[in-house]
């Protein structure tokens, strides 16, 4: 089987929590910095509170736009319960990147399933390099909750090593204008993780 | 510099350098992009149509009067195109005409998962398969050239993968096409017998010429590797083999899938010790390479249901080698499907309507199709755009025939009556059948992201445009007066009287909710202040409120509260609360 340089970037959450922007971010700057870039997303039902999830994928030549099983080095979860349901595609030895946040579906809500108790302490437990933060928390203290996927972003580029490319300017050219600072500061904040 | 796009977009892009003139769909994931992308190319006329048949009509009649055309559609929308497209194959073309289907393996978010490159083996099309967004522009513009070389429609298959994931593109600038002349021409454009049968051996002449054509073409390569496996592939599946077996075998790689090269099969297959091919779903080319007398590895270790993926191929051709693994912990975890949005205007009337167990509701296509997740859990049945309709009148006929008491409340979508329920309807009407139709106007094509539709009075362009009345219409097709509900399905207490309206009636009957989506931006902006708010003195914890499944009501630590984020105060949870515990902030 073939080895390359491909990287591979598996981002998930719940419709509504910007993960298509930070993966659009993403994208958008490993282009600038002239990779070849696929990106994935499945976005059918997200809007009505479904799972969404979006593969970004970079190298010198990249093949499938699709992260394999057990090949992501790094898992970017926006939500608790998706990181462990998506947990299988994270390599070993790679970065899983978790909002310490929780969104009940439905089915939680209204009783008939149940939001699994010690999810953090099982995956430190479980996975070397984990890195756990409330990103909800720290873009509400810079003045919008919604800024939380750019402080994810923030994390995962330092998880990458990515810090070189001129994420700022991708940045002014995807954030509308009224929104740019919090978004800088909340990408700032992400690399402080 | 390259721009990294979807294949949706690249489509639209390619269509507009190849000088497209005119372009139809209707809405349909994974295709809806397309047209949503044309639609911001001014040199293109590009429209919403009706449904998928109109959209494949409107682009043939454009290409008859020279002009280049596209219909874009998703694959079960190619079903109810399927008429003008099988006769199109005979009458050919003027102007080029290309049929953008868009699959959907997996069932990301469709009903079924059918194959539609049978389509163009079947109708006898030219069938073109990108594999990303370079080819999607690339082979979009060949698509056209082949289209007026040959005379023929050509079927444009693309699927979820190749339509929502972004690869790099390099553009370049509109060729402008000229409209062709148009000459009348019967023996052409007009199907009747006699004059179809001499199109047949026309479209037998072509498709000999296509067959050489498929041979030489370079949208059919070989990449030349080690020969000790080759594979056969095409579309996405062509990026994930190469994922996993990389340029250590040598590829087929197939762009023109109809007619298959019969030729470079062969050569090929003569080249390497043995011979995979890989596809997703049907084995459409590994049937044909059998046909041939060909051995051949396919299907036998691959699935025939869902998504191909690299894993799946990993583990299909290097069974049990290097399984990276991955991680895991002991957890349940919970699902996470989609449901009614919280403040959904849909979800008062379905809470009105499952309070009576002898309703049988025929569910149809959308946003509404959602009914069936608990705690509502109200639908029967869903089976394609329309058919809840037409179903519910065959139900209320077998009901009536058995003695039985159930009565039928079709739910069908604003878009979607448009698109398949006015038949219905009068069929409804015209055969006396007793059951409720209920249109759920939300005044726009929510489940596919708030598309135009008839009743919206703006066009895909963006003009302002006649709006259709659904009661009116309604009446024009015999519906009487009396047996009309206009509601706002937010309240309650009308909600629950139509239906009840409706349940005692003995003739066909409309109810019309009248509220448009939640989603719509001016509808978020007006509502962005109200908010329900629970009263923790007066709450006794029953959860009656949770009953209309509403995801903004929560109960932890034992308090059931509102999450203000999501909550747009519709207010259904406050008229249910028996003990007014609910209350509305303005």
């Amino acid at each position: 089987m073939k080895k390359n340089d491909t990287k591979s970037i598996l981002l998930v959450g719940v419709g509504g929590q910007g993960t298509i922007l930070a993966s659009k971010i993403l994208s958008e700057g490993l282009v600038r910095k002239g990779y070849d870039v696929k990106m994935s997303e499945i976005h059918g039902m997200s809007q009505r509170g479904g799972s969404v999830t979006t593969h970004v994928r970079f190298g010198t030549k990249v093949a499938s736009p699709v992260v394999p099983e057990g090949e992501a080095d790094v898992l970017v979860a926006f939500e608790k319960v998706e990181a462990v349901r998506w947990l299988k595609y994270l390599r070993k030895g790679g970065r899983l990147v978790v909002n310490n946040f929780e969104i009940y579906s439905l089915p939680v809500l209204t009783g008939t399933a149940k939001y699994p108790d010690e999810v953090v302490e099982k995956l430190e437990k479980e996975v070397p390099d984990l890195k756990i933060f409330n990103a909800g928390e720290i873009a509400e203290s810079l003045g919008n909750i919604k800024a939380q996927n750019v402080v994810l972003l923030g994390a995962l580029v330092k998880a990458m090593g990515l810090e070189d490319i001129d994420w700022e300017s991708v940045l002014k050219e995807l954030i509308p204008p009224k929104l740019l600072d919090l978004n800088l500061k909340a990408f700032k904040a992400g690399l402080e993780q | 510099m390259k721009k990294i796009m979807t294949g949706n977009e690249a489509i639209a892009q390619g269509a507009w350098e190849a000088g497209l003139h005119v372009a139809a769909a209707y809405p349909g994931t994974p295709s809806t992009e397309i047209l949503e992308n044309l639609s911001t190319y001014k040199d293109v006329y590009s429209e919403w149509s009706t449904n998928e048949k109109v959209a494949l009509e409107v682009a043939a009649g454009a290409s008859m009067a020279g002009g280049r055309a596209l219909a874009a559609m998703k694959h079960v929308g190619l079903n109810v195109a399927a008429d003008p497209l099988f006769t199109l194959a005979y009458t050919g073309v003027n102007g080029g005409l290309v049929v953008v289907t868009a699959d959907d393996p997996g069932l990301f978010s469709s009903q079924n998962e059918q194959d539609n490159r049978y389509y163009a083996s079947h109708a006898k099309l030219a069938m073109l398969e990108p594999s990303d967004s370079q080819e999607c522009l690339d082979f979009v513009k060949e698509a056209f050239d082949i289209s007026e070389k040959f005379d023929t429609p050509v079927l444009f298959r693309v699927t979820t993968r190749i339509c929502h994931s972004k690869t790099l593109v390099e553009t370049s600038a509109r060729k402008e096409v000229p409209v062709k002349p148009y000459a009348k021409d019967v023996s052409k454009y007009v199907m009747a017998p006699a004059s179809a049968k001499k199109r047949k051996y026309v479209m037998e002449d072509r498709i000999a010429a296509m067959k050489k054509f498929s041979e030489n073409t370079p949208l059919n390569r070989i990449e030349d590797g080690p020969k000790k496996i080759g594979i056969i592939t095409s579309g996405i599946s062509y990026n994930h083999a190469k994922e996993v077996f990389g340029d250590e075998v040598s590829y087929l790689k197939l762009g023109f899938t109809w007619p298959l090269p019969e030729k470079l099969i062969r050569k090929f297959a003569g080249m390497v010790e043995t011979l995979y091919v890989i596809e997703e779903n049907e084995p459409y080319i590994e049937d044909f390479v059998k046909i041939m007398g060909i051995q051949c590895t396919g299907r036998e270790k691959l699935p025939w249901v869902d998504e191909l993926t690299p894993e799946i191929i990993r583990r299909a051709f290097f069974p049990g080698s290097e399984e990276q693994g991955g991680y895991a912990i002991d957890a349940e975890v919970p699902p996470r499907p989609p449901v009614l949005c919280a403040g959904c205007t849909h979800r008062g009337f379905f809470y009105e309507v499952g309070k009576y167990k002898d309703i049988v509701v025929t569910g149809d296509i959308g946003c509404y199709t959602l009914g069936i997740v608990p705690p509502l859990s109200v639908t029967d049945s869903v089976i394609c755009m329309g058919a809840s309709v037409s179903g519910g009148v065959g139900f209320s006929k077998a009901v009536e025939k058995a003695g039985r008491k159930e009565k039928v409340f079709a739910v069908i979508g604003d878009s979607t009556f448009f698109h398949s329920g006015i038949t219905g309807l009068i069929d409804a009407v015209v055969n006396k059948a007793p059951i409720v139709i209920n249109i759920l106007d939300n005044r726009i094509t929510a489940m596919t992201g708030h598309q135009e539709n008839p009743g919206t009075g703006r066009t895909l362009m963006g003009e302002a445009t006649h709006q259709v009345d659904l009661k009116s219409l309604c009446m024009a097709c015999g519906v009487k007066e009396e047996n009309i509900r206009l509601i706002d399905p937010y309240d309650l207490t009308l909600t629950k009287e139509a239906v009840r309206a409706g349940y005692e009636s003995s003739e066909p009957f409309v109810i019309i909710t009248t509220s448009p989506c939640a989603l719509i931006k001016d509808v978020i902006k007006a509502r962005t202040n109200m908010k329900c708010v629970i009263d923790q003195d007066k709450c006794i914890k029953c959860k009656m409120c949770m009953k209309a499944g509403c995801p903004a009501l929560n109960f932890r630590d034992g308090i059931v509260f509102i999450d203000r984020a999501s909550c747009n105060g519709c207010g259904i949870c406050l008229q249910i609360c028996p003990k007014n515990a609910i209350s509305r902030e303005v």
